[in-house]
């Protein structure tokens, strides 16, 4: 653990994109605590630009957008991380069990990751969404279900390779059970490439609830950075800060977890050099 | 040889890659190892002697032909008692930096082969770490394989096969992956658990000398058969099959007379 930690905090951006994250996540929890904020609050001054009353301007309702990016934080947070995590431990269970049993299950795994593979999964999304309905559950389940697949590919991959090593073998002549090794053997030496892909999802979940969002495929009392695209895209030449800002938050936030994907995998990796 | 330890029956074992010709890796093998027995299993590479070793420790399944320890067959047993019956007999691999999880320290690799049993400890961890030569075994308990040498991950992996109290360990080429200064120090170490405990090995190695220095008797493999056997001193010094002689005379004269 103590090498983890000197490996990413030799790698630049890793320091940058994690101290973001950290702070987004703070914002996104101050915003849920703080008592008596209320990003609704209608103002006199509609769509004004941005001043020291309004650091980001207002919106078309005389709402305070620095507050509402701030509290998009929360969403996008909520979405990408819910995301990533339920099609990290999807992909993980389905592709270790298949790489290391083989078999009619590691068939069945790769056939049905492959259908998930080949449709576009932008309009995927968006059939789905329209159809189930626009909340952020039925949101995360969409990316879990189209992200699942890349991480069931690479943890099959790492898991394959892991169990044909000796000290497999030699734990098996201890006497385990094989789901045991499987388990505490063999998955946590796949975790590095794992873990950085998972990383990386939260990046495209929250790329793709800001895109079903700003289509208007997302529920009108949820604030989110896409939501606001959404709105502010109507009056792009009267209003820029209402597109500005929330577009800004967007790309920081999906480079921050894109490097930290990086960055994990390399300080994770024991053959990446310390410089 | 009245309650052999381990019986290889006839087994047969063929590989079947994609495209090309099927390779007879072990064609209707037998070889028996005796209680407290050291037997060599000798040949090139390519011979079929790791492929032998791997069917005995149970990790690969043999096409036909049995595999019989202490008396039961496992081919017979159940899952969960072959997962019993197979912890008597433990295995020394060439290489100890891919034969040890990476990941785990010394103190985990011990409790892995030490839990389920009685008296399982750091002390107990310790004892063993120092009887292979790791001492004082306490400072290696928190040490990852690959903050220690070579010499040193191979004596962690026997000490490991030790506290299973083996009844027969089965060695594959455990010398190739030190370095020439250690292996006399490992083999040693091994003729000595052998006097200590009585168990029983099947030494595979590619060295006569070795096989000379080590074993009771030799069993000869070339291309998945088993060409010669009989007492390692009988055999090396008067070998019958051309094979043997071929594999005695590639050994530098440099010797010192055998041993009793």
């Amino acid at each position: 653990m103590r090498r983890f930690w000197q490996r990413f905090l030799a790698y630049r951006a890793g320091i940058a994109s994690g101290g973001y994250v950290a702070l987004l996540a703070l914002v996104a929890l101050a915003t849920l605590l703080w008592p008596g904020l209320d990003p609704h609050q209608i103002s006199d001054a509609a769509m004004a630009a941005p001043s020291l009353d309004h650091l980001f301007g207002t919106d078309e309702l005389g709402r305070d957008m620095l507050l509402g990016v701030l509290y998009g934080a929360q969403v996008s947070l909520a979405v990408g991380v819910s995301a990533a995590f339920g099609a990290t431990l999807l992909g993980v269970m389905l592709g270790a069990a298949a790489g290391f049993w083989g078999g009619w299950l590691d068939l069945a795994v790769m056939r049905i990751s492959e259908m998930f593979q080949v449709v576009p999964s932008f309009i995927l999304a968006a059939v789905i969404v329209s159809l189930s309905g626009t909340g952020l559950t039925q949101v995360v389940a969409v990316i879990v279900l189209l992200a699942w697949p890349q991480i069931a590919r690479i943890t099959r991959g790492e898991v394959m390779r892991i169990k044909q090593l000796e000290f497999v073998d030699a734990v098996r002549c201890l006497g385990m059970r094989e789901w045991e090794i499987l388990a505490t053997e063999v998955v946590p030496n796949a975790v590095a490439p794992v873990l950085a892909a998972g990383t990386l999802v939260v990046a495209q979940a929250i790329l793709l609830e800001a895109s079903l969002s700003f289509l208007g495929l997302s529920s009108a009392d949820i604030i989110s950075w896409g939501r606001m695209l959404n709105a502010g895209q109507r009056f792009l030449f009267n209003a820029w800060w209402m597109s500005v800002f929330p577009g800004l938050a967007i790309f920081l936030t999906v480079l921050a977890f894109n490097l930290l994907g990086d960055a994990v995998g390399s300080a994770l990796n024991p053959r990446t050099v310390t410089r | 040889m009245s309650d052999p330890i381990l019986i290889l029956d006839n087994v047969s074992k063929t590989f079947r890659r994609s495209g090309g010709a099927p390779v007879r890796a072990v064609n209707n093998v037998s070889l028996t190892v005796g209680r407290g027995e050291t037997v060599a299993l000798v040949g090139e590479s390519g011979s079929g002697k790791s492929t032998l070793g791997r069917i005995a420790l149970g990790l690969l399944a043999p096409d036909s032909g049995r595999v019989v320890l202490e008396g039961r067959s496992l081919g017979d047993l159940s899952p969960g008692e072959f997962r019993r019956a197979r912890v008597a007999m433990q295995p020394i691999f060439q290489d100890a930096s891919s034969s040890l999880n990476p990941r785990r320290p010394a103190r985990e690799l011990m409790t892995q082969a030490l839990r389920g049993q009685d008296g399982a400890s750091d002390a107990r961890s310790a004892e063993l770490l120092d009887r292979v030569g790791l001492s004082p075994g306490r400072d290696y308990l928190p040490r990852f394989p690959h903050e220690i040498s070579g010499g040193q991950r191979q004596r962690l992996a026997v000490a490991r096969a030790l506290a299973m109290n083996p009844r027969l360990i089965i060695a594959d080429e455990p010398l190739s992956g030190a370095d020439v200064s250690i292996r006399g120090q490992i083999l040693n170490l091994l003729l000595d658990i052998k006097a200590e405990r009585g168990v029983a090995y099947l030494m595979i190695t590619h060295d006569i000398s070795i096989a000379r220095h080590f074993a009771d008797r030799v069993a000869v493999m070339q291309h998945g058969v088993i060409v010669e056997t009989g007492p390692a001193e009988a055999v090396l010094s008067a070998p019958t099959h051309p094979y043997t002689r071929q594999l005695v005379a590639a050994v530098p004269v440099l010797e010192a007379p055998a041993q009793a």
